[in-house]
């Protein structure tokens, strides 16, 4: 399977996200990206011009408002019809203290992280579905797999992404269309700018390379760096009855 | 207060506590971020310098990894714009496999575009390219008020000569536009030659000046009878085969130094067993070679943290220059004391600094010799026998590099600097450095 070389990202400027795309610059493919902030877009893009993008299209979106969405999923087809991939890396960590007492902040939260999500990929997929072929990459998390008391709103809307994932990767196996679930542990990045940094902390050029070589290879669903797929295995094997007590 | 404040230099000494750090998320919030904070602010970049230059003890640090991206490229002209923390690293990478390279390079390649400004670093080929800062036609400075300027020789030009080489006092570089270099390929035809003593060095030097683009020199200083070394010059092949074109440098991901060394493997009995075996590894005297950029320019960037080996207590650099007229005699007497005092070095370098001037107010280069060392932190027997060589440089005329100083003199600084009064006038009253008040300058705002 050949990689992708016209492809959406949603959340470009998540710093995942922009190592990653980096890489598909470096081989001369097309891109379009969509993240909040206008100026910021147009810094990317002139920085993957001169990585050796062919071309790089830009709109801002925002992620809670279904209207923009739309409209940023038009203006891409529009400048790149035959678009082949797709990477969704936006997403939100808020306090989860914050969610217990806030209902908007706790709705926001699942809106950001699985609804705007299941939005893009369910008009995109159905693009690549016609198309016969296509490739989606989309960022989940560990946090998904099981809830744990210190963020289990954000928990459960990834874990939400990655169920749906699953049963779009059903559907689209029919027409050629991979679909790719990511799930990076910790991260240094500015969405983890307060957190005390241990050592399963990785830069995001580490789960760029990871993404990049899950889309080459035909991969379903992919822990960065692996070893996370052994500690999720150890943590959904906890008995609920001992679980409910721990501190995680 | 947290562990987390404690920063350090690339030379581990000194270990200064600050009230945290700062990382604005892109160039349009520079300000904002300085501001965000009660107290002095310093940008910082790799932390590639070896002292206190990069250190703001009781303030905050900047950093500007996230001001990391390419702006435009010129490939008539082979002008980059990027933003200021983009490293030499990842301009290589991406401009290499295109036929450029970086006009000047320090020793490491791991460095900011603001660093290699505010530092206006040098490298092998000072004699025919002057200072990085010789190459940066133009870069945008934002002060801590919001004020931003465009500097270059014509525009603003005294903050452009404050800014190159201005330690990074004068307000943070946003971004800059480098003037890079054609090249055929990342290989290098470099030489190496033997020499048994400082006139031989010379000789050599004078007779590579014109048709080597990069020379330098490593030194085995503890040699029982005086002085001897081997030369290395250099330059860019000329043609090559398509595809090595592309061959650009790895990342050092899995060699890196685990731990503290311990302080025995430190000693000058080992230094001066290096050195043998480093000069005796080359048995003939002069000897040809093709060999990548990477280890002919980075030969240390092989081994992450390689500065961990020197132990908990760090090492000092010391890098002096002596101008043209005075240089041999006083070069003679600094490798004497070296050599007396028995602390040794395991990589000497020695270098002739060509005449092409360096544009900052507090620029180090100009022309004459230049020679490093580092030395293990062994205490107060070091610091005394570094005052000795500071006044051997300052009564030559000379000066000593503030990227690689820990402990110089205010008196040594101001003296062999006569600019710094000058400066000082450019200083953003938000921006300090440990060095900086080390050295007696002076900032208004309390912190
Ligand atoms: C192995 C090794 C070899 C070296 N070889 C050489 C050599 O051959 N020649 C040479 O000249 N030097 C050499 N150096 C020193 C190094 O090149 C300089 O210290 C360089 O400035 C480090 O850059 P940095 O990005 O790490 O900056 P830092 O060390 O983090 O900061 C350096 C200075 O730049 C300022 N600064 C950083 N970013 C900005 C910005 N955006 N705006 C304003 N100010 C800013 C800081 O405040 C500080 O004053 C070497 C260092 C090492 C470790």
């Amino acid at each position: 399977m050949t990689l992708p070389t016209r492809i959406a990202v949603f959340g470009a400027t998540s710093a995942i996200a922009f190592e990653a795309v980096k890489l598909f610059a470096k081989k001369g493919a097309s891109l379009y990206l969509c993240a909040r902030d206008e100026g910021e877009l147009k810094r990317l893009s002139d920085d993957l011009v001169v990585r050796g993008a062919k071309k790089v299209e830009y709109s801002a979106f925002d992620a809670l408002d279904e209207n923009s969405i739309l409209n940023a999923i038009e203006s891409c087809l529009s400048k790149l019809p035959d678009l082949d991939g797709l990477l969704i890396a936006h997403g939100t960590l808020p306090a989860q203290k914050l969610c217990e007492t806030n209902i908007e902040e706790m709705k926001k939260t699942i809106d950001i992280n699985f609804t705007s999500a299941a939005i893009i990929l369910t008009h995109i997929s159905s693009h690549f579905e016609k198309q016969g072929h296509g490739v989606i990459a989309v960022i989940s998390s560990p946090a998904g797999d099981r809830g744990r008391q210190s963020n289990y709103v954000y928990g459960s809307a990834k874990g939400a992404l990655t169920v749906f994932l699953s049963g779009l990767r059903q559907r689209m196996q029919k027409s050629g269309v991979r679909v790719l679930t990511i799930k990076p542990g910790f991260v240094d990045t500015p969405m983890t700018a307060d957190f005390k940094k241990g050592i399963l902390f990785v830069g995001p050029e580490v789960i760029a390379r990871g993404i990049y070589k899950a889309m080459e290879k035909e991969n379903d669903e992919v822990f960065l760096p692996w070893f996370w797929r052994w500690i999720m295995l150890v943590i959904r094997m906890i008995p609920q009855s001992v679980y409910k007590k721990l501190t995680l | 207060m947290s562990n987390n404040y404690y920063f350090e230099s690339w030379g581990r000494f000194p270990r200064r506590i600050h009230l945290g750090e700062i990382v604005p998320q892109s160039i349009n919030t520079v300000a904002d971020s300085i501001n965000s904070v009660n107290a002095l602010v310093l940008p910082r970049g790799m932390g590639r310098s070896y002292g206190d230059s990069c250190l703001n003890d009781g303030g905050y640090l900047l950093f500007t990894r996230l001001l990391n991206k390419f702006v435009n490229f010129n490939p008539d002209m082979g002008i980059l714009r990027c933003e200021s923390g983009v490293t030499l690293d990842e301009i290589l990478k991406v401009f290499v496999p295109q036929g450029w390279f970086l006009p000047v390079t320090p020793g490491t390649k791991f460095v900011t575009i603001g660093g290699a400004i505010a530092n206006d670093v040098h490298g092998k080929n000072h004699h025919k390219a002057g200072t990085f800062g010789s190459h940066v036609i133009c870069f945008e400075l934002e002060r801590s008020d919001g004020t931003r300027m465009i500097c270059s020789k014509d525009r603003n030009a005294d903050w452009y000569e404050a800014t190159i080489g201005g330690l990074g006092l004068t307000g943070v570089i946003l971004w800059a536009d480098i003037r890079l270099k054609p090249i055929n390929g990342p290989y290098i035809e470099m030489e190496s030659i033997k020499f048994e003593n400082l006139d031989e060095f010379f000789q050599i030097s004078q007779e590579s000046e014109a048709h080597c683009e990069y020379t330098v020199s490593w030194l085995d200083c503890l040699h029982n009878d005086g002085v001897r070394g081997i030369f290395m010059r250099g330059n860019h092949i000329n043609k090559l085969e398509k595809e090595e074109m592309k061959a650009v440098h790895k990342n050092p991901t899995w060699k890196a130094f685990p731990f503290d060394a311990p302080s025995f493997l430190l000693s000058t009995v080992t230094i001066k067993l290096f050195n043998i075996l480093f000069y005796n590894k080359q048995i003939i005297r002069k000897q040809r070679r093709i060999v990548h950029y990477d280890p002919f320019f980075y030969p240390l960037d092989n081994v992450n943290n390689w500065n961990r080996m020197y132990g908990k207590r760090g090492f000092l650099q010391w890098q002096c220059v002596v101008p043209v007229k005075n240089n041999k005699d006083a070069i003679r007497t600094i490798l004497k004391e070296i050599s007396k005092s028995k602390l040794g070095s395991f990589l000497v370098v020695l270098k002739e600094f060509g005449s092409i001037p360096a544009h900052g107010m507090l620029s180090f280069p100009m022309p004459g010799i230049t020679l490093a060392l580092d030395f293990p932190n062994v205490g107060e027997k070091l610091f005394s026998l570094l005052n000795k060589l500071d006044d051997i440089v300052c009564s030559a005329g000379g000066r000593i590099y503030p990227a690689k100083d820990a402990r110089m003199s205010g008196k040594t600084f101001r003296s062999s600097f006569p600019k710094f009064e000058e400066f000082i006038k450019y200083v953003d009253p938000k921006l300090s450095s440990s060095f900086y008040r080390r050295v007696g300058g002076r900032n208004d705002i309390a912190n």
